[in-house]
Parts: C-alpha cells; structure tokens; sequence
C-alpha cells in the first residue's frame, strides 16, 4: 500500500517541528519549530482525523498549554480560545480553560524520594492519546501521574480519578524524570479497556473505561525498590502494543525487557541476548505483532550507548532473540540517548521506523529498521517521535 | 490605562507585540491587573497566576518603578505611576538558565 505521505511530529525541548515526506520517506521537509523556545513533550494526530493535532506545549515557568490544529499543523490555537474568535463566552466568562489541569477533589499524597509523603502536584502533560473512534476526545497522561480526558476537543480537561486515587497511590514515587503517567494504549477491540504505565509506580488496566483500575505488575522484578516484586513501585518506563493483538504488550522497563500474553496478568523476561537492557523505548512493527524494537542504553547511571555505538535492536520472535541494526547509525563517539516517547512506527509497507534523540536526530528507516538516514540532525533535544501515514 | 509588559513567551502566547494596555476597575492591585490581564487575554489564564489558587507562579515575578512587588499583597496599591500609566507593570520570567 503506497500512502501518499508521512508526517513525522517531533517535540523537542525548544518547540516542536514537523517533518514531512512522501511515501518513499527519502526526502524530507521540515518544519518550524513551533511554539519555539517552550517545551514540547508530545505532538500526536487524531487517528480519526488525520489533519487534528494536539500539543502538549509546556514550561516551568508558565505552566501548561494545550495547543491544536485542524488542518495538519499549518494552523494551531488553545482550544479554548480559537484564534478570530472571541475570547470571551457570551456571558462575559473567559475561555480560557484548555490549559486548565485540576486534580478531582483533594489530591493527597505520595511517596517522595526520600520515602516521606509528598502531596500530589501537576507539573505538565506527558501524552497525549487521541481517541480511536471521536475526534474530540483525547486522553493526557500528566505528571505528578493522573490521566484526564477532554471530549471537547481540548477546550476543557477532566481527572479519571479512580487512577490517581487507587489504594496504592501513596507508594507511588517519582523517577528521576519526575513522577510521570506516560504511556496510554488504547484496547481497538474493547473500548472499556485501557493500558497507562507510570514512573515509577508501574503499569495499571481499566476494564470499565477509566473508572476503576488495578496494577498489572506480576512478574516485574526491581532490584532498586525495597521489595523487588511489589504490587507497585516500578519504574516501567514504556508499553507498547500490537492493535491486532492487545492482549500482547511489550514493556521496557527501568531494567528488563518484558513482555504479556494475557493483558498484563503476569509478565516474563524477553531481554535475551540484548547487550543492556535498560533503555526507554520499545515500539512494534505494523504489520509484524511479533517484531519488537528496543534502543539499548548502558545503564541507569550512563544514559547514553553502551560502547559510543548507537544500535537499535529488533527481535522478530517477539523478544528473546535480537538481531543488531546498525546501518546508517553512528558506531563511534555517539552518547546520545533516545527518550521513552522518542520511537514511533509508520503503516505503510515496508513498515517505517523513526526515533529521535537527546541530540537532536531525528533517524528513519523506510526498510523495517534494516538500513537508517537521519532527517535531521541539529534539532534541540528531542523529546518525542510521532508518525502519521497521510492519505 | 495600565501598561502590561509581558515576557516573550507570554508576548506569544497572546499574540502581541510590545506592551498590552489594560483598562482596570477599582484600585490598581496585583489582583485587579491580572484580571484585566485575563480577562482581555484568557489564553494566559495558568500562566502567571495558579488556576485555581490564583498564587503567582514560583517562577514569575513582578516589577513596578524598578522594584521587586512580586511579595506583596496581591490586594496592595501598585505605586502611583503604574495606576496612572506613565510606568509598566512588568512580569518576568525568573533568570534560572535553560
């Protein structure tokens, strides 16, 4: 199937840029940066409607924005206040709410680093997960971690708190990139069903669409946490997931890879012969549930590639067996890192694969990860990859 | 008239160049300005001032005839100039890199 397109979006730490290339994804335009000099955590489209964006524009000095386009990036506004409109409702009231994200009721508290409570703050939105049915509805992933939906396109946000309010929420405790909800996978074939993970508390499942939760970390084992087997408290730092088979979920974790066959009731180690297995992202083909992608990194300590080489690694058994993937990749003096959010996969054929890193590449492979190109290479940090297959 | 001189990103943000004039009921405070502020601009509502708590940001300050107001009451009188227009009222991001 020859798509007419892709477009890449690609948040970074001083604004958001999006690349562009038709379905030979050889040659590329770039865009931007929008929102230039702010903090773009995620730029993801609609899967509804392709030509609706949604940006997770942040800072800490001014606090969260949610930004969005409808006509594929050309254009953005708040939705809250769209641009020629007037900001004001007709009784005077301000239309300002699409920054607005408020903890449903008292937030409590939970664990700080040094194990004293802590209470719960918002700080910025993660992830941003767009319905795979309404156009409207979106779902953010937010740290300190809480997941809120909008379903007015973005104009107004709201907890789910059953998440944030779950009984283990006091030993929940923050990574050292803060205390984030990160990773949203939305079940196409059961609406009621939704996969999130935190850092580091773990990853949870809602069979009811969002109200009631239960942690889904049996088989997780955490040597840097007091009990390394515990319901919670671990640092799964991304999921990913087949739509074809949603009940498979592939995890890298703070270390391990992992992988389960039954919705997240129990996990099993498939880091196989991989050199490291701490990294951050993981991501799988379109078209292959079993080929799985990881980009190794040394350690916790050493967030860069193991031996100044930047390798990414697939195993088309669905983990265990990895196969190296180097070309076009650079082999010596490379000690970037690529960030949990920073993988995404396109649906055309062959399967496109593209991450971004801490130095500013943006590298693609339009080969299933056989062969890689950067797009770009000077970007500022990047903090992460989307890719959509235009029509 | 008030004068608002905002910072680039918020300058942005609202989509304005150089300073915003605000017209202020009442009293010029801290408070009365950011809501005009608001207000006019209801895309920098979270910006400056916490949604819900309406606290200044830890991040921001404010400035007014080359003083720091950023502790003051935010129902104190900002000084006679800032009221009367010939002085901006400043927020600024706090220096901290990046």
């Amino acid at each position: 199937m020859l798509m007419s397109g892709v477009r890449v979006l690609v948040g970074t730490r001083k604004g958001a840029f999006a690349l562009t290339s038709d379905g030979k994804r050889k040659r590329w335009k770039v865009s931007g940066p929008h929102f230039a000099g702010w903090e773009i955590y995620h730029v993801k489209g609609s899967p509804v409607d392709p030509n609706r964006l949604f940006a997770s524009q942040t800072s800490a000095w001014f606090g969260q924005i949610i930004q969005r386009s409808d006509d594929g990036g050309k254009t953005w506004f708040q939705p809250g206040t769209p641009a020629g409109e007037p900001t004001t409702t007709p009784d005077g009231m301000p239309q300002g709410e699409s920054n607005k994200f408020v903890y449903d009721g008292i937030p409590g508290s939970h664990q700080w680093y040094d194990g004293t409570q802590h209470p719960w703050e918002f700080k910025r939105v993660w992830h941003l997960e767009p319905s795979l049915t309404d156009p409207d509805t979106v779902y953010a992933g937010v740290e300190d971690a809480a997941l809120f939906r909008t379903t007015d396109g973005g104009k107004s946000w709201h907890e789910l708190s059953g998440l944030r309010k779950h009984d283990t929420g006091p030993k929940w405790q923050p990574g050292a990139g803060g205390m984030c909800l990160h990773t949203i996978l939305l079940d196409p074939s059961n609406p009621q069903r939704m996969y999130i993970a935190i850092s580091a508390a773990g990853a949870f499942r809602t069979d009811d669409g969002g109200k009631t939760w239960r942690p889904i970390n049996r088989g997780l084992h955490s040597q840097y946490i007091p009990d390394p087997n515990a319901e919670v408290g671990h640092c799964v730092h991304r999921i990913a997931m087949h739509p074809s088979r949603p009940s498979t979920l592939f995890m890298q974790k703070h270390w391990d890879v992992m992988r389960t066959d039954d919705a997240g009731e129990s996990w099993r180690e498939v880091s196989g012969n991989l050199p490291t297995d701490f990294g951050f992202p993981i991501d799988v083909h379109a078209h292959e549930p079993e080929t799985i992608y990881v980009v190794p990194i040394k350690s916790d300590s050493e967030h860069f590639p193991p031996d100044g080489k930047l390798r990414v690694f697939r195993s088309r058994a669905g983990g265990n067996e990895w196969e190296t993937l180097t070309k076009g990749l650079p082999q010596r003096n490379c000690y970037v890192n690529v960030l949990r959010d920073a993988m995404s996969v396109d649906s055309l054929d062959p399967c496109g694969i593209y991450f971004g890193t801490t130095g500013g590449q943006v590298y693609a492979s339009a080969d299933a990860g056989d062969s890689w190109a950067p797009i770009v290479r000077d970007l500022p940090a990047v903090l992460s990859v989307e890719v959509q297959a235009l029509p | 008239m008030i004068r608002v001189l905002l910072p680039p990103h918020l300058r942005t943000l609202a989509r304005v160049d150089g300073e915003v004039q605000l017209d202020v009921e009442g009293p010029a405070t801290q408070r009365s300005v950011l809501d005009a502020l608001e207000a006019n601009y209801p895309m920098l509502r979270g910006t400056v001032r916490d949604h819900v708590t309406q606290e200044r940001r830890s991040l921001v300050r404010f400035f007014a005839c080359g003083q720091d107001v950023s502790h003051e009451p935010p129902d104190a009188p900002l000084p006679a100039e800032v009221a009367n227009g010939s002085e901006p009222f400043l927020v600024i991001g706090a220096i901290a890199g990046g």
